[in-house]
């Protein structure tokens, strides 16, 4: 856990220092190393780690657009995941969908850029495995700006009343943008939305990774027994802007400033060091961390772009007048399970 | 004594402040008109289109809501049918599917299944098109599904002189309308814009009437139909030609929903040739349109057409690629030159 938490803080401190190059000192966003907007999730590792440690490569993740801390911990290809980021062709999705729209169907794991738009997906990944017979279960990660959203209550109604392996994360980072918590929802706990659906919810405090870890493995648990959903909501805490180059003017000063007065890694090392493991010890974990990220950068930074035919790939597109193709336009994995 | 003449007032405006001006003019004239949407209070909205509301008009006309699209697009279209005017920003327009029941089943439905007897006198303002690497969910243009159902009126400025005019009519009109704003148009600081949008803006409020295309390029022998940026790219790719001898007449629609077709058929009518330039998808779309509308008013006099658009795939990621989708001068140039050959 703690080796996921530092390698994706520290993924993202280098991601940042590569977007903002060329964007400095006015910031353009169409400028630099990495094309279009960044969204960090520093501050929320713990929501990460402490659920991703019960999953198995064939259990479904669904992230939102700030998902690379939990892509991270579900196992993504890093290389790949990092040459997506750049725009590179071995990039997961070959360069075509970026930083919001990771897919590694190795590990399961997709993500997009629409609020609460991974929650009927993760439910329908539950669904699959219920119907034949696997314990397989998903997880969609929200943040708590998206628990308004018609996708996210529909999907916990339909997973609640099916019974379905899933389990509903609700990252709670204090913002959605520049809306506040206490102006997105009536109630401050946002894992009381399961009681109206009859579904355990269970909420864990400040950047609590073990916390999360706990709760996690009786949710996953529980829905990998055929016991149905659970929502579990983690406060985490927002170290940066909404986006790279978001000037937070919305945010009061004392905010930002608690935000950065709290670290999840830090907290874990503390109860690291009090189980009894030294700092050397945490240091062995840090410095290949850093390296293996450090290596997937230089190595996505040397992979060409794509083709810009590559445009017209991976889609059904309209044949031209008069012209005809055979070709499919992508190749589909084998199915599981064999004919 | 004499009454002092009003002095027409030269200043430049980037395309977000006129539309905030004739918002902010509309509110201060009419109680019943308010501005909600998604971080549209304290940060003055992601593009910059509700700069400044806040302090002047306060949190009860200038609403914060939550990310719930269905709820508080739906709720405006209420506040219409009680005879409020709302204005609601939906972020990005790629996000209209999260509410497309409320959009197109209710706002643009009632007054016909009302028989006319409800009107729905709102704004929907989004922001549209790519060209800053945001992927297939942020970078869309969607003019053409907006314009295919029936209902609602379009609009699409190019210019802030055009945004302002377009926005005062569209708050004062009685039918729903879509305002579609591009965001490389709205001289936000971390999106530069081109030369164009920024223009001359007049302090007092005034009307564009929808249906009324502008020529904002004269030229005898082709006519380039566009609209949003591509009106910039349109005029760039016009200078260049100009050098070889070609004039080409640009249109900026300005308007889809209701359409000018008369100034379309006018220039036909003088150069005969035709590119329809636009940042949507190429297929059951706005060229598609203005060609078909063309080929049955003018077919004798059309001696050539070529259509410039997305080729029916998402907008990817990457630079190189979305380069090769999104229409650019260099293509809108080739159209010009095919057509003329």
């Amino acid at each position: 856990m703690f080796e996921d938490m530092v390698t994706a803080r520290y993924y993202e401190e280098r991601l940042q220092e590569e977007y903002l190059e060329g964007k400095q000192p006015a910031f353009d966003i169409s400028a630099g190393p990495i094309p279009g907007e960044l969204h960090l999730a520093a501050g929320q590792e713990a929501a990460a780690v402490g659920v991703c440690q019960h999953l198995r490569d064939d259990d479904a993740v669904t992230a939102p657009h700030r998902p690379h801390h939990v892509a991270i911990a579900k196992g993504v290809d890093l290389n790949r995941m990092t040459a997506e980021i750049f725009g590179r062709k071995p990039g997961l999705s070959g360069g075509k969908g970026g930083h919001m729209h990771l897919y590694d169907p190795d590990v399961n794991f997709a993500c997009s850029g629409i609020i609460a738009e991974g929650c009927p997906p993760a439910v329908g990944a539950g669904l699959a495995a219920k119907k034949r017979n696997e314990d397989g279960v998903a997880a969609a990660y929200l943040g708590e700006g998206a628990i308004s959203q018609g996708a996210f209550l529909e999907s916990l109604n339909l997973a609640a009343v099916q019974k379905l392996p899933v389990v509903f994360v609700v990252e709670d980072n204090d913002w959605a943008i520049s809306m506040p918590k206490e102006r997105v929802s009536d109630v401050e706990d946002g894992s009381q939305r399961a009681g109206g659906f009859d579904m355990p919810g269970v909420r864990v405090d400040y950047d609590d990774a073990t916390a999360v870890y706990d709760a996690a493995e009786e949710a996953i648990g529980r829905a990998r027994a055929g016991n149905g959903p659970t929502l579990l909501e983690v406060q985490v805490h927002r170290r940066m802007g909404h986006f790279m180059g978001d000037p937070e003017t919305y945010r009061p000063d004392e905010d930002k400033e608690a935000a950065q007065g709290r670290d999840s890694i830090e907290r874990l090392a503390e109860e690291l060091r009090a189980a009894g493991v030294d700092d050397g010890d945490l240091d062995e974990i840090r410095e290949p961390a850093r390296d293996r990220v450090d290596e997937a950068i230089a190595w996505a930074k040397e992979q060409p772009e794509p083709d810009p035919e590559d445009a017209y790939e991976d889609v059904f597109v309209n044949p031209p007048s008069g012209a005809t193709t055979d070709e499919p336009t992508h190749e589909l994995a084998e199915p599981g399970g064999g004919d | 004594m004499a009454q002092q003449e009003p002095q027409a007032i030269e200043r430049d405006l980037t395309m977000s402040r006129a539309m905030v001006e004739a918002i902010g003019h509309e509110m201060r004239e009419n109680d019943e008109v308010f501005y909600m949407g998604e971080d549209v209070a304290d940060y003055g909205g992601i593009f910059d289109s509700t700069e400044g509301l806040l302090e002047e008009f306060g949190r009860d006309r200038v609403m914060d809501v939550p990310i719930s699209e269905t709820a508080y697009l739906g709720a405006a279209v209420g506040a219409a049918q009680r005879g409020m005017r709302p204005i609601a920003e939906l972020m990005f327009v790629d996000f209209f599917g999260v509410a497309m029941d409320q959009i197109y089943n209710v706002m643009a439905k009632t007054a016909y299944m009302s028989g006319g007897s409800v009107a729905v006198p709102m704004v929907l303002t989004a922001a549209v098109g790519g060209t800053y690497n945001d992927a297939a969910q942020h970078s869309q243009t969607l003019y053409g599904t907006f314009a295919h159902l029936p209902g609602m009126k379009v609009v699409v400025p190019s210019t802030a002189y055009d945004a302002k005019g377009l926005m005062h009519n569209a708050i004062r009109d009685d039918d729903p309308v879509v305002y579609l704003f591009h965001k490389r148009l709205m001289g936000i600081g971390w999106m530069p814009a081109p030369d164009g949008p920024k223009t001359a803006v007049p302090e007092e409020p005034y009307v564009i009437p929808f249906g009324s295309a502008d020529v904002k390029r004269e030229g005898a022998d082709v006519t380039v139909v566009t609209l949003g940026l591509h009106v910039h790219r349109a005029f760039e790719a016009a200078e260049t030609l100009a050098e070889d001898g070609i004039d080409v007449e640009v249109i900026d629609l300005r308007s889809l929903v209701p359409l000018d077709t008369e100034t379309i058929l006018e220039s036909i009518g003088k150069t005969g040739r035709l590119v329809v330039v636009d940042e949507d998808y190429l297929s059951f779309g706005v060229t598609g349109e203005i060609v078909a509308t063309v080929a049955e008013e003018r077919l004798a006099e059309l001696e050539a057409v070529e259509r410039v658009a997305v080729p029916d795939v998402p907008i990817p990621y990457a630079r190189p690629m979305e380069d090769e989708v999104v229409p650019n001068v260099d293509d809108i140039e080739a159209a010009v030159r095919s057509v003329c050959s």
